[in-house]
């Protein structure tokens, strides 16, 4: 295999809590020991619920958040190797041009007071990529011609868009550098159902197009699966499995990406109230619990989860996890595929 | 028919200084006690200002039209709710015969005041309790939708809460005056999917217990497949298609409804393609004339364009505005 377009090893993110008279100041682990490769090309999702240090490990690789302890490589299309703890200024400017993130809300991420044009040339303004207005015009036509704006477009304003027209404005702008690595954070959660497929489509298309590598943050299981070639799940800072998405649904090998596939709520009115239901919340970060941090929520918890933190292993089938118990997750049936049949 | 809610040709315009701007338009539907009526749309669609509208909570630059009625049928007496004048009126749908649940629990809370002391307010506002009383129903609600040490979260903050936390808060505060009506706007969207099936189990027993009717507004087809009996399917200030929750989502009769199905990400099937539904929601200012949707829709012909479509019958207790559906108009 080539080399992966991101390298992370060991990453932790740390924030302090404020400090304490005596000893430590104590920290939050937002992203608690993190390895993981992203391979060139890929669509790789990340998923979990809020608090589980998604967005801070997208933007740790963006180095947009402190790498605390451990390493980020990011690989350009050229070769050139970005060690994101280290940049010096050079490395820098060359690395935002090659890294781009696309935000979340469409309504938040524009400003008001710039015309769409101005808008998507400005990262090439700013990283002075081009030599005269021509030229930024050209680009700017270009990249909006991919996201489907048209020249009149251009002209208007941010209010004037809808939300599905935004995120594609938005969209452009990340991609006029001609990036390599975008992270998109949650980037049709604020849209409405019948727009997200078609962002869904374009950020799919753009990928393939481009030859980008995209790191696919969102708590939508659902929409993960179906866009993405790698999926890995988070939970308080770690990740507990990974897999690509069509086996993660069918034989998920970690009690935690179990009970999140048994929450998507069914669209089959006859399938209601289904096994599995993960009692309480989300332990603060703060203060994880020891061992599997897991465990305070899990079913099938025992003594040996209270003590020992599990490794991400790799399984028989291809699934890494990060569970004592994995073998006798996949050999016990059931709960497993949360069929969403609409029959006729 | 011995409804709760009779809603009749509702339509709501708001004058706004780029002319007025119609979020409802001539809406009708019927609520029974204990039955759970989904409300689904997109943004725009009118559904929160309808749900607003029922507890006459919309801004002064709304107006009803006409024809417009609305009557709660609860406790042997019909409130014709557009006729009540004067706060102490309006009291009897804000929060005592009706009550409601919003999307964003820490916006819906205040924020200096304890969740006690905002619990124990309504309920001395609306229950004749001493303060004493209201303070132990108070807590045996919180108790009632699972949160522990209830006493101890009565003299916290809203910001003291998670999430999840504060939804339940939420919920235990409208049931305690045991509402006829509830309407729960967008409940779960704010919520983690895991929290959100907590949420959804905790609805579902409540109405069993205390058997009034909700009206259950979502985006998310998928929620209201696992909390709806009906559902009201609105598009541009128009109901486009309302029935039986399965009969909605398995055969749906409007080529929106059909839309937002294909659109949705489906789990058992990954390599279906997403299709969406092309084009976008029009700006309310500019309405498309006849069928609100035929500038989106796939099977769109002449009389579209013009004419608005009936409602039609393509099954029994299923209705859905489209000039395709061949059954005589209702």
């Amino acid at each position: 295999m080539t080399t992966p377009a991101i390298r992370i090893r060991d990453l932790e993110v740390h924030y302090p809590l404020g400090r304490k008279v005596f000893g430590k100041p104590e920290v939050l682990k937002a992203v608690a020991g993190i390895t993981l490769d992203i391979p060139r090309g890929s669509f790789f999702g990340l998923v979990g619920e809020s608090g589980s240090g998604k967005t801070t490990l997208g933007r740790a690789t963006l180095a947009a958040a402190p790498i605390s302890v451990g390493a980020v490589e990011v690989t350009d299309g050229t070769g050139e190797v970005f060690d994101v703890a280290k940049l010096d200024r050079e490395a820098e400017r060359r690395f935002r041009r090659q890294a781009q993130l696309i935000f979340q809300d469409p309504y938040a991420a524009l400003s008001p007071r710039m015309t769409v044009r101005d808008i998507i040339a400005e990262p090439l303004e700013v990283m002075k990529l081009c030599k005269s207005r021509d030229e930024v015009n050209e680009r700017v036509r270009d990249i909006a011609a991919k996201c489907r704006l048209n020249v009149e477009h251009l002209r208007r304003f941010p209010h004037a868009f809808s939300g599905g027209q935004r995120q594609r404005i938005s969209i452009a702008r990340a991609l006029v550098t001609n990036p390599d690595y975008i992270v998109a954070d949650e980037s049709v959660a604020a849209l409405d159902v019948s727009i997200q497929a078609d962002i869904l489509n374009l950020l799919k298309q753009l990928q393939r197009d481009l030859g980008l590598t995209f790191l696919f943050i969102s708590h939508d299981l659902s929409v993960v699966a179906h866009t993405c070639d790698h999926v890995a799940v988070m939970y308080l800072g770690r990740i507990v499995e990974i897999a690509p998405p069509r086996d993660l649904f069918a034989h998920p090998r970690h009690p935690y990406t179990r009970a999140l596939i048994s929450a998507i709520p069914s669209l089959d009115p006859d399938d209601r109230g289904r096994a599995e239901r993960l009692e309480g919340e989300i332990p603060s970060p703060a203060n994880p619990p020891s061992g599997c941090t897991f465990h305070t929520r899990c079913p099938m918890a025992r003594a040996r989860c209270r003590e020992a933190v599990p490794e991400l292993r790799q399984m028989a089938d291809g699934h890494r996890a990060a569970c004592h118990f994995s073998e006798e997750l996949a050999a016990a049936p059931g709960a497993a595929a949360n069929s969403e049949k609409v029959p006729g | 028919m011995s409804g709760l809610l009779s809603v009749r040709d509702l339509t709501l315009t708001f004058s706004t200084d780029e002319g007025p701007v119609t979020a409802v338009d001539g809406i009708s539907f019927d609520l029974a006690p204990g039955e759970v009526l989904g409300l689904v749309g997109e943004s725009g669609s009118g559904k929160s200002v309808t749900a607003k509208a029922l507890m006459r909570l919309n801004p002064g630059n709304a107006r009803c039209g006409q024809d417009s009625r609305m009557v709660l049928t609860a406790d042997g007496q019909d409130i014709d709710i557009l006729a009540l004048k004067g706060p102490k009126a309006l009291r009897q749908v804000r929060g005592d015969k009706i009550s409601m649940i919003f999307q964003e629990p820490m916006a819906s809370f205040a924020p200096a005041i304890t969740i006690g002391r905002q619990m124990v307010e309504q309920l001395t506002l609306h229950r004749a309790l001493s303060r004493a009383d209201a303070k132990l129903l108070s807590i045996e609600m919180l108790e009632r939708v699972g949160i522990s040490e209830a006493a101890k979260r009565f003299d916290q903050y809203a910001f003291e809460l998670s999430g999840g936390m504060r939804q339940r808060a939420m919920i235990a505060m409208a049931l305690s005056t045991k509402p006829r009506l509830l309407i729960a706007d967008e409940p779960t969207t704010a919520l983690d999917v895991t929290i959100q099936a907590q949420v959804i189990e905790l609805m579902k027993e409540l109405v069993g217990e205390f058997g009034m009717g909700i009206i259950f507004i979502t985006h998310d087809l998928g929620v209201i497949a696992q909390t709806a009996d009906r559902v009201a399917v609105m598009y541009l200030g128009r109901v486009v298609e309302e029935g039986p929750v399965r009969d909605v989502i398995r055969r749906p009769a409007h080529p929106y409804t059909r839309g937002l199905t294909n659109a949705l990400p489906k789990l058992h099937d990954l390599d279906a393609p997403l299709t969406p539904v092309p084009g976008d929601i029009p700006s309310p200012l500019e309405r498309p004339a006849g069928c609100v949707f035929h500038t989106r829709c796939p099977a769109v012909h002449d009389r579209c364009r013009d004419a608005v479509p009936d409602m039609r019958s393509p099954r029994p207790g299923h209705r859905a505005a489209c000039h395709l559906l061949e059954e005589e108009p209702v």
